[in-house]
């Protein structure tokens, strides 16, 4: 069941968007129990599909199309990193490499604790502020050097850790 | 005359995005203009067209002309649409239009709205930018609540409503079709045309699509006269243009000056080449345009005629700076990954051409490549070109081309050698970002 939460998140999409075109909210629901789950399952995706009256093969197209949406578990904390080119000029594999070596995994793997997963990204339209990495879709963190990866990594550890000791 | 900037002009402090600011700033005046003289939508779209205001989104396609495609009279809705998608390698100008100067691309959409006969319009913004996306909202609330949006905007009965939607992570959702399917609640994926969207757009109503920076342009334009826009660059290259700089100099970021301004003191601006080397090659538009070599790009005058006569374009104004640590072949590698990455699909030239030309330059970078690829290469290019659906395939083959023509020794160089020109060490050097920056 989508949680109250997210139900009234989702009608405020809708909203704006004309009456007859519900459909229209799809991406932004999807995003929005994403946030709230770190990943889209076939019972999430269902759910969202009956809430907005779409076939759940539609909502799984567009869920399936773009990019940024995950269809399979992920860390707590998915790290993008822009290995595009004009990053690339500025550290971007670089900054890629050091987070994986960091922490222990390649692309699209998860760390063992369930911490982190790391991905490879194209441009995120911030390659001046190279290297550049995004967390779980939402934050952006720019000039990532060696320091700051470590800082990064630190500090979204001990989230996690506080997370696990609150539960 | 030399104003070089209206869009980032006077923005100072956190605070420039609030209304108050873009208000103290002479903010939703050219709205107040158009309302309180009665301005026709004609002579509206009379104005911009007299500012040869060229869309700033990649194709330069001049703004007047397609607002005026728009059908008059038509009975039902009509919409305006924003694309702020930005995901062109390179490119980051709209969202620091965005971040700092978001009223006043509302304000131009307003405009652009009330131009054209439309009600309501969407801003589609990149995946990536959660920030400018919520501070967009943010700014839409505070639109609505001083009455510059809603159903009758300032006291009169003209009516315009405004929202954004978040894009989610696809290249292609930049074209303007697939922009408008995204909107739909569907996958992006491009559209045939015709029909074109001012015809057939949104919902399957009459639509209009422009850049972010076009929109942000046209507040200037009604107050100070389209004649005056003109004057700030060049003929048929009117006004200013937001550039974003990236790569090998010492201050890459998002820099606006006049059209008609010469490379090098765009260069200068950007404190020079980085560790003082030498300008390799640039790409002048965005990774979809075609490389130049440094010393044609140091001739070039920055706007659409100069670069189009120099053999690229330029495209959303993004320029990609390498130096001489740049391994052109890696560089190409990697541009030709993405567009196979972001292909939609749907058209078997581009679906299967940017995959064979993916591995085939993958190939040769990593010393497997034989003399008559690179014929092939180009091969591929030109039957992909023109022959798809959207302009994603040409994107495809352009920097492809462009890199063979240019650059050809340096891709002979790999097949014969097995390895880089450039020393690998060179290129780790020269790819290091420098700390000081990291503020
Ligand atoms: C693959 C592809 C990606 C594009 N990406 C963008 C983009 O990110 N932003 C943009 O404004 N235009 C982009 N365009 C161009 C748009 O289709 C459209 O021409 C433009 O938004 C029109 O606005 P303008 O006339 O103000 O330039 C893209 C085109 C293609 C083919
Ligand atoms: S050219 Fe490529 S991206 Fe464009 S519609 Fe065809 S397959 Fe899709
Ligand atoms: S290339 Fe990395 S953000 Fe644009």
């Amino acid at each position: 069941m989508l949680s109250e939460q997210s139900r009234l998140k989702i009608d405020r999409e809708i909203a704006k968007y004309p009456p007859d075109q519900k459909q229209s909210a799809v991406m932004a629901a999807l995003a929005i129990v994403q946030e709230e789950r770190c990943w889209l399952s076939n019972d999430s995706l269902r759910e969202v599909a009956d809430y907005l009256g779409m076939p759940a093969v539609a909502v799984l197209e567009v869920a399936s199309f773009y990019n940024m949406y995950d269809l399979h578990p992920t860390g707590r904390f998915k790290l993008t990193v822009c290995t595009n080119l004009p990053c690339a000029l500025s550290g971007g594999n670089h900054a890629a490499e050091y987070l994986k070596h960091k922490l222990g995994i390649e692309y699209n793997e998860t760390t063992p604790d369930g911490v982190f997963t790391v991905k490879e990204g194209e441009c995120m339209g911030a390659c001046g502020d190279a290297p550049v990495l995004l967390v779980n879709n939402r934050r952006m963190c720019s000039w990532m050097s060696e320091q700051k990866i470590d800082q990064l990594v630190s500090e979204l550890s001990a989230s996690a850790a506080r997370e696990q000791g609150g539960k | 005359m030399s104003i070089q900037s209206i869009i980032l002009a006077d923005l100072q402090g956190e605070k420039s995005w609030r209304l108050k600011d873009y208000e103290a700033r002479g903010g939703y005046k050219a709205l107040r203009k158009i309302l309180d003289e009665k301005l026709t939508p004609e002579a509206v779209i009379a104005e911009v067209k007299k500012s040869v205001l060229r869309g700033r989104g990649g194709a330069g396609f001049p703004t007047g002309l397609k607002w005026s495609f728009m059908p008059r009279g038509y009975q039902g809705a009509k919409y305006v649409c924003c694309n702020s998608d930005e995901g062109e390698p390179g490119t980051f100008k709209d969202r620091d239009i965005l971040r700092y100067n978001p009223h006043m691309v509302i304000e131009g959409m307003i405009i652009a709205g009330y131009a054209m006969g439309c009600e309501r319009g969407y801003n589609y913004i990149h995946g990536e930018v959660w920030d400018v996306y919520k501070r967009f909202e943010d700014a839409l609330d505070e639109a609505r609540a001083a009455g510059y949006l809603g159903k009758n905007i300032l006291g009169t009965n003209f009516g315009f409503e405004l929202f954004a939607h978040h894009g989610y992570g696809a290249y292609i959702c930049g074209e303007e079709t697939a922009l408008l399917e995204s909107i739909e609640g569907k996958k992006g994926q491009p559209r045939y045309k015709p029909p074109f969207p001012a015809s057939f757009g949104l919902y399957g109503k009459p639509t209009t699509i422009n850049n972010t920076e076009t929109f942000a342009a046209v507040p200037w334009i009604i107050i100070n006269g389209g004649d005056k826009y003109l004057d700030l660059g060049k003929p048929n290259n009117g006004g200013t243009k937001v550039f974003s700089v990236s790569g090998h100099v010492n201050r890459p970021g998002v820099y606006e000056v006049a059209l008609g301004t010469p490379f090098s003191a765009l260069l200068e601006m950007c404190g020079g080449m980085r560790g003082g080397r030498k300008l390799k090659a640039c790409i002048p538009g965005g990774s979809s345009m075609p490389v130049l070599p440094g010393d044609i790009m140091m001739q070039c005058t920055m706007d659409y005629d100069s670069i189009a006569k120099a053999g690229s374009m330029l495209g959303s104004g993004a320029v990609i700076i390498m130096d001489e640590t740049v391994c052109m072949v890696k560089a190409l590698e990697r541009l030709s990954y993405f567009y196979h990455e972001e292909s939609c699909g749907q058209c078997t030239p581009c679906r299967e051409g940017t995959g064979w030309l993916y591995r085939m330059v993958h190939r040769i970078e990593h010393g497997q490549g034989r003399m008559e690829d690179l014929d092939v290469l180009n091969e591929v290019s030109d039957n992909i070109a023109g022959r798809t659906i959207c302009a994603l395939g040409d994107a495809a083959a352009l920097p492809v081309k462009s890199f063979l023509k240019h650059f050809r020794s340096e891709f002979e160089y790999h097949v014969e050698h097995k390895k880089c020109l450039v020393p690998v060490d060179v290129q780790l050097e020269g790819s290091k970002i420098y700390v000081e920056q990291a503020c």
